[in-house]
């Protein structure tokens, strides 16, 4: 098989993934946009006004980045976890292992489906930031490629949630116990310099606060950790859970006999 | 050439439960060869082993020459796969499962539309294309899933037990459907329980039996060994109880016989013995199905001999 056939395929599963999530829109578009509407009013209206400035913009402004990389987080990793596990629990994966396809292709393929998930949710709640907050980019660049990364990442995480579970409880274990206390912690709602030096040395090995922190350089220019840094540690954790997974779907745990 | 070479497939699950013991199992291109074999004989691993759906322990696989170890992508492209239980997305229509599957063997997706539509008329599923797969009938399924198997137009076709549960008509229009596609030059290889559908449909067959080829011959070689066969024979209410030397004749009831004829003997001399008997005899046919007599015989009765 030559390589366009395999430019095929990847395509192909891109067009399944990305018509799995639009055709039931009102489960995968609409929640993320009122929740986080829901953060703006309360968090950067009603609380935030009376909280005042953090690192020199008003709080509201701050937690916007955080709140939109947060949906972006969510829904890129609750994307693929959800497609791969209903693809294996309805055994259609079964489509794709008995094809020439490739697993790289394969985990490109669904990443592909989440990361444009993530960011089509990410655009609509930046949207609707707009009636809240006045939005500035600081640097397009920096923002786009946190972002794009971030989606990636958690993409990759969701196959890899995925892959081991046995049940629909187990794509939702993680998201509960570890991608929500990680993304709350993560700096969405305040600057770690705020926290004791102990606290802020324990967020230094929580990958979300990198991901929130590049984010928000792209959009206001302030950050508490070196940009080279931040887009290190991410590209380290994009290599170790892709070959991971790479290495999980090479020897068929979860999806051979 | 070999559309299937297996050499000594072995394949022990976690747990130790061994399904395979050794398997070797050639299937010449062109050929219409029937699996069979009890349930849990281990034809569906020997399936999966050959799609790559389940991990052998050890032997040798190629599909058309490619070896699946080393050349594992060009072996895939030569299967069309149509699996026991339904295994597509409940949710998506007809025609967007066989244009995506197209997509996965590298077909673009113009030509997976024109493919599409033609597979889906030829198997009467055209009406269907936009309803959500989850809403057609079990036999709509099971057609569904040989179109998806064609999209990529395999030179090898593996159906596993592709007409549980539907009804004759169908079975039969899927048989004219299977035999075209073979007379074209589709290899196909099918498991069944339906051992008549294996009797008229396959050139060849190989039994497995506790994860062993227990048989692997042609259909009529197989057939051959028959000794006897029983013939049930409806007549007119005779006088006096019909016997013969030659023939073991039960009577099952007033209007029927039961006639054990052996393979040295014709049926003119059981309708000669019944006409002086005075019986007249209205209609005839098979007790069973041949196959399905060597079938008990070889695999319940125990009388096999390992190869």
């Amino acid at each position: 098989m030559i390589n366009s056939a395999y430019l095929i395929a990847l395509k192909s599963i891109w067009i399944k993934e990305i018509s799995r999530f639009l055709r039931i829109w009102i489960q995968t578009l609409v929640p993320p946009v009122i929740t986080m509407s829901l953060y703006f009013v309360i968090f950067g209206n009603l609380i935030g006004s009376r909280i005042g400035e953090m690192s020199g913009f008003s709080y509201m402004s701050f937690i916007v980045p955080g709140l939109i990389m947060m949906s972006v987080i969510t829904n890129s990793y609750s994307n693929v976890a959800s497609s791969f596990f209903s693809a294996k629990f309805q055994r259609n994966v079964e489509e794709l292992l008995v094809a020439p396809v490739p697993n790289y292709i394969i985990i490109w393929g669904y990443v592909g489906g989440g990361v444009v998930r993530g960011l089509m949710v990410g655009f609509m709640v930046t949207c609707v930031s707009l009636f809240f907050v006045d939005l500035q980019i600081f640097n397009l660049f920096v923002l786009v490629l946190s972002v794009i990364c971030t989606a990636i990442l958690f993409s990759i995480g969701g196959l890899l949630n995925a892959i081991f579970a046995r049940t629909f409880d187990d794509i939702s274990i993680i998201p509960t116990f570890v991608l929500t206390p990680l993304t709350y912690l993560g700096g969405v709602f305040y600057s770690i310099s705020l926290l004791p030096d102990f606290w802020q040395g324990v967020s230094h090995f929580n990958p979300v606060f990198y991901m929130i922190n590049a984010f928000r350089y792209g959009f206001l220019g302030i950050a508490d950790v070196s940009l080279v840094w931040s887009f290190t540690v991410i590209g380290l954790f994009i290599v170790l859970l892709y070959g991971l997974v790479l290495l999980l779907l090479r020897k068929g745990v979860g999806i051979r006999t | 050439m070999y559309a299937i070479d297996l050499h000594n497939i072995r394949k022990v699950y976690k747990g130790g439960v061994e399904a395979l013991k050794g398997i070797s199992l050639q299937v010449q291109e062109g050929d219409f060869y029937a699996l069979l074999g009890p349930n849990g004989a281990g034809k569906s691993t020997t399936i999966g082993i050959i799609s790559s759906l389940v991990n052998k322990s050890a032997g040798q696989v190629s599909v058309f020459g490619y070896d699946l170890d080393t050349q594992l992508e060009l072996a895939k492209s030569q299967i069309g796969l149509v699996p026991q239980e339904f295994n597509f997305n409940q949710f998506e229509a007809p025609l967007q499962i066989l244009v995506n599957q197209a997509g996965y063997y590298g077909v673009k997706r113009k030509e997976a539309f024109i493919r599409a539509e033609k597979y889906l008329k030829q198997l009467d599923l055209w009406d269907k294309r936009a309803e959500p797969s989850r809403e057609l009938s079990g036999g709509m399924k099971r057609r569904l899933m040989i179109a998806r198997a064609l999209m990529h137009e395999p030179r090898l076709l593996i159906l596993d037990e592709p007409t549980a549960g539907v009804d004759i008509e169908m079975r039969r229009s899927m048989w004219k459907f299977l035999q075209k596609l073979n007379a074209q030059g589709v290899t196909i290889i099918l498991t069944t329980h339906y051992l008549e559908e294996a009797e008229m449909l396959c050139r060849n067959i190989g039994i497995i039996d506790k994860g062993n080829l227990v048989e692997n011959t042609s259909m009529k070689k197989l057939l051959a060994r028959l000794d006897s066969e029983i013939f049930i024979l409806d007549i007119d209410p005779p006088a006096q109880l019909p016997s013969s030397d030659r023939f073991k004749i039960t009577q099952l009831d007033e209007r029927t016989l039961e006639v054990e004829v052996n393979k040295r003997q014709s049926l003119n001399t059981v309708f000669a013995e019944l006409s002086a008997q005075a019986i007249r005899v209205n209609s005839l046919r098979n007790k069973a199905n041949r196959l399905e007599e060597l079938f008990i015989e070889l695999v319940e009765k125990g009388n096999i001999h390992d190869k």
